[in-house]
């Protein structure tokens, strides 16, 4: 089969390529390896709702249209959006088809998939940016009475043992984890190790709106002189609920959750941990008053002092001073470690050779190191939102008109 | 303060951004070794000698040979010819921290004028004489303590100090563990 473009995933970011696609009559099929929506029906645990709220998720062509603007949806209404989006824009979807190699070929790329191959001159690699956990290697070296599991294998609290549980990571997803774990009646020790610290409403608004209007999510990744460190970035602690609270350290200590440095090491069964605590709680708190610092400068120049509430500080982030270095993983006080040490994507299936030694895409803002070879939905890809649905849109403008140029050739550019 | 004279604290940033950028694509050239050789002398005193080191590919020497008398003072009943091994430690931490200082103030354009760190380090020595078990030979806890005199808000000066730490190697050796194998030839 032969079409001129084929993009690689048909969730958020593919089919906000579809239809940019489609806006320029460019030919295109997008292959899906499951249905719609794949990851996430598939990879998400039960209680996950979006962190940005129901307003944020504007694809082109396509917005909210509830009466809850400010609500965050859940994993059952973000599938039946993102299904909806793709009945909407008629994308050319082929479900249950699983791309197992993509080579170069003359005049483009061959594209084999289990119910076939296609040929064309471009391909989009929309296929997420959370395939693959993150483990550390030292995951290895926990005694084998000790349950571990990965964040992508986390449903809910039930899965889990009777007793201790310590999470590793405390990105979105090990605070939420965490949270709820704790609540389960299960203690949570959380090992922190860089974080980003944000309120889910600061000056009586979502901290999504601030940083939409403000311009914070539009920066640009040409503005960055250090990309490598942006794009790696843990997700800011967030949660979208309906009483709109915080999941920061404070919040989780709340409820009783035990705070622990960075996992450095685990040597003989016993874990020992980071002791730079106190600095990675002062570097968060520091870069969040920036983030705030920032957002009262632009209420002010914009006139909005009046009208919302006034400048704050939130509380310092507690740490006990010296807090344990190490935990011996025999004493039974851990049952189950969660690893929520992030999330990479799974190109095994990409036979070009654009990956670095780290196993990423070579990308110049989604446009990859081979001629016609596009990349979506990764963090900071063209902007910081790259990683929000809502960044999706922006990102298939810039990047079909891109491969729109790219197809023209360069005698008409 | 308004200020024409551009921020200087002596340090090369530009250098720095560019070996960043050409290490990234280079890794094997980034990899170092660092050495030290100690002789004994005599009780607990021992000099230590550092020259050569390995780098960027090639092998490297200091502009001198450095050493660094070590000993212990008069109340562990020895002659105090040096520093305690310990007092070297937290040296070298507030060392590698004010490098980073100097270094992060220059990135983010911030001119300092002083810089003082003041360190601390807890020991019970009942663990290095062997008088309870339960008790670590090394520090129980270390506290260091800036004073910054800089063109800078507070909280700007506490961003650099924080970024010090974070992308310091003796702070990095101290709060996380290391596989340490000793030989003998």
């Amino acid at each position: 089969m032969h079409t001129t473009s084929v993009v690689i995933g048909a969730g958020h970011a593919g089919l906000a390529m579809s239809r940019c696609l489609s806006d320029r009559a460019i030919d295109h099929v997008v292959l899906e390896r499951g249905d719609v929506a794949n990851s996430w029906k598939t990879e998400r645990w039960d209680s996950l709702r979006l962190l940005t709220p129901n307003w944020q998720s504007r694809l082109p062509g396509f917005g909210y249209e509830g009466e809850d603007p400010d609500g965050f949806r859940n994993m059952a209404e973000t599938i039946a959006f993102i299904e909806r989006y793709a009945k909407v824009i008629s994308a050319p979807v082929e479900t249950r088809t699983t791309v197992t190699s993509v080579r170069s070929v003359d005049g483009g790329y061959e594209v084999t998939t289990d119910r076939g191959a296609w040929s064309a001159r471009t391909v989009v690699i929309a296929s997420g940016a959370c395939n693959l956990p993150n483990v550390p290697a030292l995951a290895d070296l926990v005694p084998a009475e000790i349950a571990t599991l990965a964040a992508l294998e986390y449903r809910n609290p039930d899965q889990l043992d009777e007793g201790g549980v310590m999470v590793v990571g405390a990105s979105a997803t090990g605070t939420q984890m965490a949270a709820e774990v704790q609540r389960s009646g299960r203690p949570v020790t959380l090992s922190v190790g860089e974080h980003v610290r944000v309120p889910r409403i600061y000056r009586g608004l979502d901290i999504k709106w601030w940083m939409d209007r403000c311009g914070v999510l539009d920066e640009h990744y040409t503005e960055y002189d250090n990309l490598e460190r942006v794009r790696n970035l843990p997700s800011p602690q967030l949660a979208g609920s309906d009483d709109r609270r915080t999941v920061d350290l404070n919040s989780l200590t709340d409820i009783g959750v035990k705070l622990i440095g960075r996992l450095a090491g685990i040597n003989d069964g016993n874990a020992q941990f980071s002791g730079s605590l106190q600095n990675q709680c002062v570097l968060s708190d520091l870069k969040m008053n920036r983030l705030l610092d920032r957002i009262d400068e632009w209420a002010t120049e914009n006139g909005l002092d009046e009208t919302v509430e006034s400048p704050h500080r939130f509380e310092p982030t507690r740490f006990e001073t010296s807090p344990p270095l190490g935990l011996s993983l025999a004493s039974g006080k851990i049952r189950t470690i969660i690893w929520a040490t992030g999330f990479r994507p799974d190109y095994s299936w990409l036979d070009v050779p654009v990956l670095d030694r780290k196993g990423r895409i070579r990308h110049d803002g989604g446009v990859a190191e081979a001629p016609g070879l596009y990349l979506m939905g990764i963090p900071f890809l063209r902007r910081r939102k790259s990683s929000l649905i809502d960044g999706a849109g922006d990102d298939a403008r810039d990047l079909s008109a891109h491969l729109a140029s790219f197809l023209d050739g360069p005698s008409r550019s | 303060m308004e200020t024409t004279t551009p921020v200087d604290n002596g340090v090369n940033v530009e250098a720095l951004l560019e070996a960043r950028e050409a290490l990234s694509d280079a890794p094997e050239a980034a990899q170092f070794q660092w050495r030290a050789t100690c002789e004994w002398v005599s009780g607990t005193h021992s000099r230590s000698t550092v020259e050569g080191f390995f780098g960027l590919g090639e092998e490297h020497s200091h502009k001198s040979k450095f050493t660094f008398d070590a000993d212990h003072p008069e109340v562990f009943a020895s002659e105090d010819h040096g520093a305690t091994p310990v007092e070297l430690v937290l040296a070298a931490l507030a060392s590698c921290l004010t490098a980073g200082v100097a270094s992060v103030a220059q990135m983010r354009d911030i001119q300092l004028r002083s810089v003082t760190a003041t360190l601390e380090g807890g020991m019970n020595i009942q663990g290095i004489l062997g008088a309870d078990n339960d008790v670590r030979n090394g520090f129980d806890g270390i506290k260091v303590t800036y004073d910054i005199d800089a063109d800078a808000t507070p909280d700007d000066i506490r961003a650099v100090v924080a970024q010090s730490q974070k992308r310091s190697a003796v702070y990095d050796v101290i709060t996380n563990p290391t596989n340490v194998s000793v030989e003998v030839n």
